[in-house]
C-alpha cells in the first residue's frame, strides 16, 4: 500500500520536474544555451500567483496570469539579453544567464523580501480511495495536467508547421535560415513555450510546496536541468523521462531515510550520467565538425 | 596492374626502395548508417608531394581527419613509417610524425604569430613545470633556442617581422602560411595541407607552390595536400589520388589523371562527360 | 629576444624590491593600529579574494572552461586547514605553513579527482558538473558532523591569518600562476582555449594541461580557504554555497577573463565596495548582476580586457626608456 502511495508521490514530483526540464531542453536544443534563469521564472510565477490571488482574481484567471507572466518574462529576457549574444562565445552567454538569474533573485528579494511567503492556490481538496490507498486530488490533477501539457507540446513540435521550423532550426540554424525560416522568431517562440510550461510547472509546484522565496527557483531549476541532461538534453521525450527519473530518485532516497542526502544523490546521478553516457538516456551523441 | 588500379603504389623513383612514410589500407568510416569513406588505399613516399582531389563533399577532409586520428576509422588500417597507428589518438599521431593544417583556419587567434609557432615547438622544449615556476637555467636556454627556431621557421614565408602580431589580425593568406609554419614546427615526417591555396590570388598561389617545394627540399618530408586549384595540384604533385563519394576512383601521375575519363566524369557529371566525348 | 629596454635581471630586481616594499608597508600599516578593525578585516578579505579570483582565472580565463564549483575547493581547504591547526601537530610558523600546504594539496587532489572526469566534457556540461561537485562537497561537510561540526560549524580555529601570512600567499599565488603562464605550459593552456583540436594536432596532451590547470587552481583555492578559516575562526558549510562560487566568478569576469591584473583589481574593488556603499547595500547584488550582463553584452573581455600589468613596463614608460613607442597588448609580451 505504502509503495503505491509513494509511487504516485514520485509521479507527481516527477511530472513537475519534467515540465520544467522541458524548458531547459528545448532552449538548449535550439540555441545550445543553458538558460540558468529558467528556474527563476518559476519563482516569479509564484509571486505573480500570490499577487493575483490577493487582488481577488478568480483562481483560473490567476493561473492564466501566472502562465502569461512567465511567458512574457522569458520573451523579455531573450530579447534583451540573449539576442545580442547570438554569436558570442558560449562562455559569455552562460555568464549572462547566471547574471540574469542573480538579477531576478535579487530584484525579488528587494521587492518582496527574503522572508518565505505562504501561497495558497485553491485546488480541489479531497481524495479518492482505491482499495486501501487514498490518492489526493492535487496529485491526480498534477499528473494529469503534466501529461496533457506534454501531449500538447508533442503535437506542437511534431504536428505543426511551427514545430517543424523549430526542429529545423535546432538541426541546422544556418540552413533553416536559408530555407526562409525566421530563426529569431522561432527562438523567441521556443523560449515562450518553455516558459509557459514552466508557468504550469510553477502552479503545480506551489500546490505541493506552498511557500515562495526569492531563491526557490534555484535548486528546483538545477534539478530540472539535471533531469534534462539525464534524459538527453535537446530531446523532448528525454526531458520527460529524466524528470520522472529524478522524481523517483528523490522519493526513494527520502523513503529509505536519507533525506539529508537527497540533493547529493541528484548531483551524483548527474555526475555518473555525464561520465557514462554524456548524451543522456535517449540523446544522440554529437560529432564535432573539424 | 594498370595505372588506374587504386591499389597501385605510385612512388617517385628516388623513394622506391624506402619504407613509405604513410600507408592506408582499406580505410573507411561510417557516421551513423552513412558510409563517408570506404576502402581508401594510398601510399605516400618519404619525400613525395602528393595530392588528394575530388568534388566538394567527396570526403577529402574526412580522410584528413582519419589520418590525424580526429576520427577513429570504422575499418582498415593506417601506417606511419611502417608502424600501425591503431592505438594512437590525435596527440600521439602528431608525435609519431603527422602534422596538418585546417580547411577552416584554426590558429590560436588571441596569441601572437611567434607564440603560435612556439606552441608547435612545445614538445621540442622539455623543461618541466617546476623549472618554469622557478625559472631554472634550462627554462631560459630552452626558450631561447625555441624562439630562434620559431623565427627561422617563420622566415621560410618571410613572416619573421610579423612575429609579435596577433595571429587573428593577420591577413587571410598569411594565416594559411602561419598554419603551415606551425605544423612544421612539430617536426613532422608528413605534412597534410587542407586547401592551402584557398582564398589566395594567382601570384600568391604561385609563391605558395614554390614554398611547398622548398619545404619538401629543406626538410626532406612528404606532403599530402587537398586542393581545388588544379594549376597547383598538377604543377607540384608527383602522385594524385582522386576520390568521389568517399571512394577512390583514380590514382596516378598528373598526366594520367588529366586524361582519365572516370575523373572527368566525376568532375563534370555524366552527361557533360559524355557530351564531351562525342 | 628582449625587445624592451630593461634587461630581464633588472626587471626581476625592480619587481622584487617593489613586492618587499609593499609587504613591509602593509605590515606597518596593519600592525601599527592606524586602521579600524573593519578596515583591517577588509584588507585581509581582499587578500584571499585575490587568491580566489586569480586561481579561478586560470581555468576560466586562460583555459576557457567555466568551473562553477570554486567554493567547493575553498571549502575543502578551509576545513583541512582548520582541522590541521586545531590538531596542533606543529607549532608556530611551521603550523601556519603546514596547514596552508596541507589545505592546498588536499584541495588539489580533489581538483584532480574532479577534473579528470569533468574535463572529458566541454563548456556548459563542465560548468554544471563542477557546480554539482561543489554542492556535493558542501552536502558532505554538512553530513559529517563528527569531523566537520556539521551545520553548526567548526569553531575555535586558531586565527593565523594576519596581513603577512595572507599577502605572502597572495604574492606566491600570483607569481606561480604568472610564471606558469609565461612558459611553454602556459602557452599550451592558452592554445587549448583558442582551439582545442588544433592544440591536439600539435601533439600537446590537452587532458594533462586541463587537469594541471584545474589542480593548480584548486590548490590555491584551498590555500585561500585555509586563510579564510584562519581569519574568521569559525566555519559553517553555508559559507561555501553556490553564491560564493558566483561571487568569485563575478570578480574574474568583471576584471576580465584572462587578465591577472583584472582579477586583482576586481577583487580589490568588489570586496571593498560594500565599505563605501553601505546605504546602497540592498542594491549591491542587483548592480553586480546588471554589471555582469552588461559587461557580457558590451565588453565581453571584461573591464580590464586581457591587459596585464608589469611594473617594469610602467617604469619604462615613465622613464622614457621604451625603444618602441607602441607595443602590442601586455599579455602577449614575451619577457617579464
Amino acid at each position: 500500500m505504502l509503495y503505491v502511495a509513494q509511487f504516485i508521490n514520485a509521479l507527481q514530483l516527477g511530472s513537475i520536474y519534467a515540465l520544467i526540464a522541458l524548458g531547459y531542453s528545448m532552449v538548449y536544443g535550439i540555441i545550445k544555451l543553458l538558460n540558468f534563469a529558467h528556474g527563476d521564472v518559476i519563482m516569479v510565477g509564484g509571486y505573480v500567483a500570490i499577487f493575483a490571488l490577493a487582488a481577488g482574481f478568480h483562481p483560473v484567471v490567476a493561473v492564466i496570469l501566472v502562465i502569461l507572466g512567465c511567458t512574457a518574462l522569458a520573451i523579455i529576457m531573450e530579447k534583451l539579453a540573449y539576442t545580442p549574444l547570438r554569436t558570442a562565445p558560449r562562455i559569455s552567454v552562460l555568464i549572462t544567464a547566471i547574471g540574469i538569474s542573480l538579477l531576478l533573485q535579487n530584484l525579488a528579494q528587494l521587492f518582496f523580501g527574503a522572508r518565505p511567503q505562504p501561497i495558497h492556490i485553491p485546488f480541489p481538496t479531497g481524495s479518492i480511495s482505491i482499495g486501501a490507498v487514498s490518492i489526493a486530488y492535487p496529485m491526480i490533477i498534477t499528473i494529469g495536467v503534466a501529461v496533457l501539457s506534454m501531449v500538447a507540446l508533442n503535437y506542437i513540435v511534431q504536428g505543426t508547421k511551427l514545430g517543424k521550423a523549430m526542429r529545423a532550426v535546432s538541426e541546422d540554424t544556418q540552413a533553416a535560415q536559408l530555407m526562409g525560416i525566421n530563426v529569431n522568431s522561432i527562438i523567441t517562440f521556443t523560449f515562450a513555450v518553455g516558459a509557459a510550461l514552466a508557468g504550469i510547472g510553477a502552479i503545480l509546484f506551489f500546490v505541493r510546496f506552498p511557500v515562495v522565496t526569492p531563491t526557490v527557483g534555484a535548486m528546483l531549476g538545477l534539478k530540472a536541468f539535471i533531469a534534462a541532461v539525464l534524459g538527453g538534453i535537446g530531446s523532448i521525450p528525454g526531458a520527460m523521462l529524466g524528470g520522472f527519473a529524478i522524481g523517483f530518485l528523490e522519493v526513494i532516497v527520502n523513503a529509505v531515510g536519507l533525506s539529508r542526502w537527497t540533493d547529493g544523490a541528484v548531483f551524483l546521478v548527474l555526475i555518473i550520467i555525464l561520465l557514462v553516457r554524456p548524451a543522456g538516456l535517449v540523446g544522440k551523441p554529437m560529432i564535432e565538425k573539424v | 596492374m594498370t595505372p588506374n588500379d587504386p591499389r597501385t603504389a605510385l612512388l617517385p623513383e628516388r623513394d622506391i626502395h624506402k619504407t613509405p612514410v604513410m600507408e592506408c589500407r582499406a580505410l573507411g568510416i561510417d557516421f551513423g548508417g552513412l558510409t563517408a569513406v570506404d576502402d581508401f588505399n594510398i601510399t605516400v613516399a618519404p619525400t613525395e608531394i602528393a595530392g588528394l582531389i575530388g568534388p566538394n563533399g567527396a570526403g577529402k577532409t574526412t580522410i584528413f581527419n582519419l589520418l590525424t586520428k580526429v576520427y577513429k576509422p570504422t575499418r582498415g588500417a593506417m601506417f606511419l613509417n611502417g608502424k600501425n597507428t591503431k592505438k594512437m589518438n590525435t596527440i600521439k599521431a602528431n608525435q609519431a610524425g603527422i602534422a596538418r593544417t585546417f580547411q577552416n583556419i584554426r590558429l590560436f587567434k588571441e596569441m601572437t604569430v611567434l607564440e603560435n609557432v612556439l606552441v608547435g615547438l612545445h614538445n621540442e622544449m622539455n623543461y618541466n613545470l617546476l623549472s618554469s615556476v622557478l625559472r631554472f637555467p634550462e627554462y631560459w636556454r630552452s626558450e631561447r633556442i625555441a624562439k630562434g627556431r620559431a623565427l627561422e621557421l617563420l622566415s621560410i614565408f618571410n613572416m619573421q617581422d610579423d612575429a609579435s602580431m596577433k595571429a587573428g589580425a593577420l591577413p587571410y593568406g598569411s594565416q594559411r602560411r602561419l598554419e603551415i609554419v606551425r605544423a612544421l614546427a612539430t617536426n613532422p615526417c608528413i605534412l597534410l595541407l587542407d586547401e592551402p591555396a584557398a582564398g589566395m590570388n594567382h601570384s600568391e598561389t604561385d609563391e605558395l607552390m614554390e614554398n611547398i617545394r622548398k619545404i619538401r627540399d629543406m626538410f626532406q618530408i612528404a606532403i599530402l595536400l587537398i586542393e581545388h586549384d588544379m594549376n597547383l595540384v598538377m604543377g607540384i604533385c608527383e602522385g594524385i589520388a582522386v576520390i568521389n563519394y568517399g571512394k577512390l576512383i583514380a590514382k596516378g601521375t598528373p598526366k594520367d589523371i588529366q586524361n582519365n575519363p572516370v575523373v572527368i566524369e566525376a568532375y563534370l557529371g555524366k552527361e557533360l562527360g559524355n557530351a564531351d566525348s562525342h | 629576444m628582449n625587445r624592451l629596454g630593461i634587461k630581464t635581471p633588472a626587471r626581476y630586481a625592480i619587481n622584487a624590491t617593489l613586492i618587499i616594499a609593499f609587504i613591509y608597508w602593509g605590515y606597518v600599516i596593519t600592525q601599527g593600529g592606524m586602521l579600524t578593525r573593519a578596515q583591517n578585516n577588509i584588507i585581509i578579505q581582499v587578500g584571499f579574494f585575490i587568491i580566489l579570483a586569480v586561481s579561478l582565472n586560470l581555468p576560466a580565463g586562460y583555459l576557457g572552461q567555466l568551473p562553477l564549483g570554486h567554493a567547493g575547493f575553498m571549502a575543502v581547504g578551509a576545513y583541512i586547514g582548520a582541522l590541521f591547526w586545531r590538531s596542533g601537530i606543529l607549532s608556530g610558523y611551521g603550523s601556519v605553513v603546514g596547514g596552508l600546504i596541507a589545505a592546498g594539496i588536499v584541495s588539489a587532489i580533489f581538483g584532480i579527482i574532479i577534473g579528470v572526469p569533468a574535463l572529458r566534457l566541454r563548456g556548459d556540461y563542465l560548468a554544471i558538473i563542477t557546480l554539482g561537485f561543489g554542492e556535493m562537497i558542501r552536502v558532505l561537510i554538512m553530513n559529517l558532523p563528527s569531523i566537520t561540526g556539521g551545520a553548526q560549524g567548526l569553531q575555535q580555529i586558531p586565527r593565523h591569518s594576519n596581513f603577512l601570512v595572507v599577502y605572502i600567499c597572495v604574492i606566491v599565488c600570483c607569481l606561480v600562476i604568472h610564471m606558469i603562464m609565461k612558459s611553454r605550459h602556459g602557452r599550451a593552456i592558452l592554445a587549448i582555449r583558442d582551439n582545442e583540436i588544433a592544440t591536439e594536432s600539435m601533439g600537446i596532451n590537452t587532458t594533462y594541461y586541463k587537469v594541471m590547470a584545474f589542480a593548480v587552481s584548486a590548490f590555491f583555492a584551498g590555500v585561500a580557504g585555509a586563510l579564510y578559516a584562519g581569519t574568521l575562526g569559525i566555519l559553517v558549510p553555508s559559507d561555501f554555497n553556490f553564491m560564493m562560487s558566483i561571487n568569485i566568478l563575478m570578480i574574474v569576469v568583471l576584471g576580465g577573463l584572462g587578465s591577472m591584473m583584472g582579477s586583482i583589481i576586481g577583487a580589490i574593488v568588489l570586496t571593498s565596495l560594500p565599505l563605501f556603499m553601505q546605504g546602497l547595500n540592498q542594491y549591491r547584488l542587483i548592480i553586480y548582476a546588471l554589471l555582469l550582463i552588461l559587461v557580457m553584452i558590451f565588453k565581453p573581455s571584461g573591464l580590464m580586457g586581457t591587459y596585464d600589468f608589469s611594473m617594469g613596463h610602467v617604469l619604462e614608460k615613465v622613464g622614457g626608456w621604451t625603444m618602441r613607442s607602441k607595443k602590442e597588448g601586455g599579455a602577449s609580451d614575451d619577457s617579464e
